[in-house]
């Protein structure tokens, strides 16, 4: 600076002038912030960004984090589910935009995983101690690639059920009660022998919503889905998966899918409507329904899923390297992800927790709530996690996926033969490498 | 400026430190030659930054395996765009791109002559009626597209409510490949049809009025009015708006973006592509598979197609005019 002053040009002293106390802040702000990571007694406020799709329910724990920590600020971010994951990978690549937290669903984890330097390892912040409170295989999907370092904490798992309308059904004449609906249909096929009946009783209704969510849970209950563990998709091989694929176009040939996309104003609607009598139902399903069908309290109960259990979504916690307060985000992260937290958040939306010691707690594994009809969903939905062995996802699992079910769409909406919509599946799939 | 502020100032005293002579001249000549090049440089620096760099960098990224995913980005040379020529969904997309274009363009051409007829005549309430037409412009894109998706729901929306009223049946506008697209042309017309009506209007009302008197005079209807007076006095208005609404159409984005709703028929343009415009493919592999370098190369074709439709609606229409 003072060079700048002894070559006396007016104009650029000026701007200097203009500049320094903006430097100044600036390098006190780095030292600040120095303080905060080495010391963490400063008073100055802290701001934390969480990036989260739908609804986790961290909103009233926060002010509770809040009251513990004072010199923590917290701001939350939501997106829809898609774009989320596609910002979140824009935001890392091009090394700006990410928030402190970032939630990753288990269909994009592996994309993640494959690049543990983009996010600070939880293992240095202690999350180690933590492992055994965990599912093995949760923990696992949140290990990065190579296994040495932990990207995401476990936040929920979605055990799958069957949720569906007991007013639609008895104006079927089909059974309403929840262990009679469980026995109705052991398997696929009965569901869909059920299907039928309900569709020659209640023709202007439909059996149930998405072709596409009805696939995506067959395949999430084979031992191997859409990735073997080698990172290769084997949508065209893998035997289980043309079979989940032949078994739905059944049900779609047999008219019972409403034909919905997930996520669209129609399906939201439909939950309200009565466009469709039963829905598959992860744990976290059941906070859409609840939102919803505000209406519809009583109307919908949860029975047990046809095919055995299996898992079908849930998410994960990750620390971005670009956040400036690693320490501070790794207390909040794994705050939000422990054992009391995770036990508030089933109960308020329903997100299950993914932590097993919870499972035989009686305030979880009794809980019931009067909008399902009272159905004991805190034990309905501890039985897949516990049974689970979760499949490989890969890299893109998320992608595949949505190209396999918009095949689908197609068949649903009639513009492609089931074999069309097959190959042209099988091309797409193939272009997403 | 400069040479305002030297012819101000009064002259200082012969013994006053000026610089020689020559510097002065040579300063002077600077002034004169240099200056108008500084004013215009902000454009052309404005310009440069935000458009022909852009341009081409687009152009090297298009040449590159470019996925924004890794780290190291292979040279490729042209195989980006020999892989887009032989991509059948490049050719769909360009397929549905202009037939929207052709579906909103001209009616919506059509109906803002119309509308600018009527208005050049006299009316009460002018003003109210001009600032009316404008309204649905100055509406932000995101918020037309969001309400018109829901008027033609499939279940639920306005549109397939009043069919069911009056018992013709219900369409599935999204699915279908015509359906979808009128739609989508519908969101176009409504948003656009306003804007080209008082670029009409106001080429109109330039036109002189004798023709006019003259021709009522001689027993002319309004109808044969405007197409024998005003449509030929406004030709070179119509020509900017078919160029420019031609140049709008081919980057048709949000309207069949959020028509397909979020998640994957959003960027597919529905499960069969049916409505998935250049755009909207370009932004399936840039910003949903991060393969920038074939996004670029389709970014490069869609500049060379947008040139080649505004050179062709430019000669076409020239035509016309010069065979009337």
């Amino acid at each position: 600076m003072r060079i700048t002053r002894q070559a006396a040009d007016a104009r650029r002293g000026r701007l200097v002038r203009a500049l320094a106390p903006l430097l100044t802040l600036s390098l006190v702000g780095v030292g600040a912030t120095a303080c905060g990571g080495s010391s963490g007694s400063d008073t100055s406020k802290v701001t934390l960004t969480v990036g989260l799709f739908g609804d986790f329910g961290f909103k009233p724990l926060y002010d509770e984090y809040k009251k513990a920590h004072p010199n923590v600020e917290i701001n939350e971010r939501t997106a829809q589910y898609a774009d989320h994951h596609k910002n979140l990978a824009a935001h890392l690549a091009t090394g700006t935009g990410a928030a402190d937290i970032e939630a990753i669903e288990v269909g994009y984890i592996s994309q993640f995983s494959a690049q543990p330097g983009k996010f600070y390892n939880l293992l240095d912040y202690g999350a180690g101690d933590l492992k055994s409170q965990w599912l093995d295989w949760k923990w696992q999907q949140g290990l990065s690639t190579d296994g040495k370092s932990l990207v995401g904490l476990g936040t929920d798992v979605g055990g799958m059920a069957m949720c569906y309308r007991t007013d639609l059904m008895a104006k079927a004449g089909l059974p309403t009660k929840r262990d009679e609906v469980s026995k109705l249909w052991p398997t696929w096929s009965d569901y869909i022998e059920a299907g039928k009946k309900y569709q020659a009783k209640v023709p202007d209704s439909h059996f149930f919503e998405s072709a596409g969510n009805m696939f995506r849970a067959m395949v999430g209950q084979a031992p191997v889905g859409l990735y073997d563990d080698k990172d290769n998709v084997i949508v065209g091989s893998n035997p289980d998966v043309k079979k989940s694929w032949d078994t739905t176009v059944q049900a779609i040939q047999a008219k019972m899918s409403a034909k919905l996309t997930a996520w669209t104003p129609e399906w939201t609607a439909g939950f309200q409507q009565g466009s469709f009598a039963t829905i598959v139902c992860p744990a976290w399903m059941t906070a859409y329904i609840e939102t919803n069908a505000k209406d519809a309290s009583g109307k919908w109960d949860v029975s047990a899923i046809p095919g055995g259990s299996g898992n079908m979504g849930g998410s994960h916690l990750t620390l971005p390297k670009q956040g400036k307060h690693p320490k501070e985000a790794a207390d909040l992260l794994k705050w939000l992800t422990a054992p009391e937290q995770q036990a508030k958040v089933f109960k308020a939306t329903g997100n299950f927790p993914s932590l097993p010691k919870l499972y035989d707690d009686p305030s979880i594994k009794n809980f019931s709530k009067p909008f399902f009809n009272d159905a004991p969903t805190g034990q309905l939905f501890a039985e897949a996690p516990k049974a689970v062995k979760p499949q490989h996802m890969g890299p893109k699992g998320g992608d595949v996926m949505q190209t396999v079910q918009q095949g689908l769409g197609r068949i649903e909406e009639g513009k492609q033969k089931p074999d069309e919509a097959w190959s042209q599946v099988l091309k797409d799939v193939d272009k997403l490498k | 400026m400069t040479a305002q502020v030297s012819t101000a100032r009064p002259a200082p005293p012969l013994a006053a430190r000026r610089p020689p002579r020559r510097t002065r001249a040579w300063l002077h000549r600077l002034d004169l030659k240099g200056s108008p090049y500084l004013y215009i440089a902000p454009f052309f620096v404005l310009f440069g930054a935000f458009g022909l760099f852009p341009l081409v960098y687009t152009a090297w990224v298009s040449m590159h395996d470019w996925n924004l995913l890794s780290d190291d980005h292979p040279f490729v040379g042209l195989r980006n765009y020999t892989e887009l020529f032989v991509d059948p969904y490049f050719w769909n997309a360009l397929g549905n791109t202009a037939s929207i274009l052709v579906l909103s363009t001209v009616p919506q051409l059509v109906m803002a002559l119309g509308l600018a007829a009527l208005l050049n005549s006299r009316l009460r309430g002018q003003t109210f009626f001009r600032l009316g037409l404008l309204l649905p412009n100055v509406t932000s894109v995101v918020a037309v597209a969001v309400i018109f998706s829901q008027l033609f729901g499939r279940d639920f929306g306005l549109i397939n409510w009043i069919l069911r009223t009056l018992h013709l049946g219900t369409v599935d506008w999204q699915s279908g490949t015509a359906s979808s697209q009128i739609a989508i042309a519908v969101m176009i017309v409504w948003r656009w049809t306003g804007y080209n009506a008082l670029i009409y209007l106001a080429a109109m009302q330039a036109v002189p009025t004798e023709l006019y008197e003259s021709a009522t005079l001689d027993g002319a209807s309004p109808l044969q009015q405007l197409r024998k007076i005003t449509i030929p006095s406004i030709r070179p208005t119509i020509i900017f708006t078919v160029l420019v609404s031609t140049i709008y159409g081919m980057q048709v984005f949000a309207e069949p973006q959020l028509f397909g709703g979020g998640g994957p028929d959003g960027v597919t343009g529905g499960k069969d592509r049916q409505f998935q415009t250049l755009t909207l493919y370009l932004y399936e592999h840039g910003f949903n598979r991060f393969e920038f370098g074939y996004a670029s190369a389709i970014a490069w074709v869609m500049f060379a197609v947008i040139v080649i439709a505004a050179a062709v609606n430019y000669l076409v229409i020239r035509r016309i005019r010069s065979a009337s």
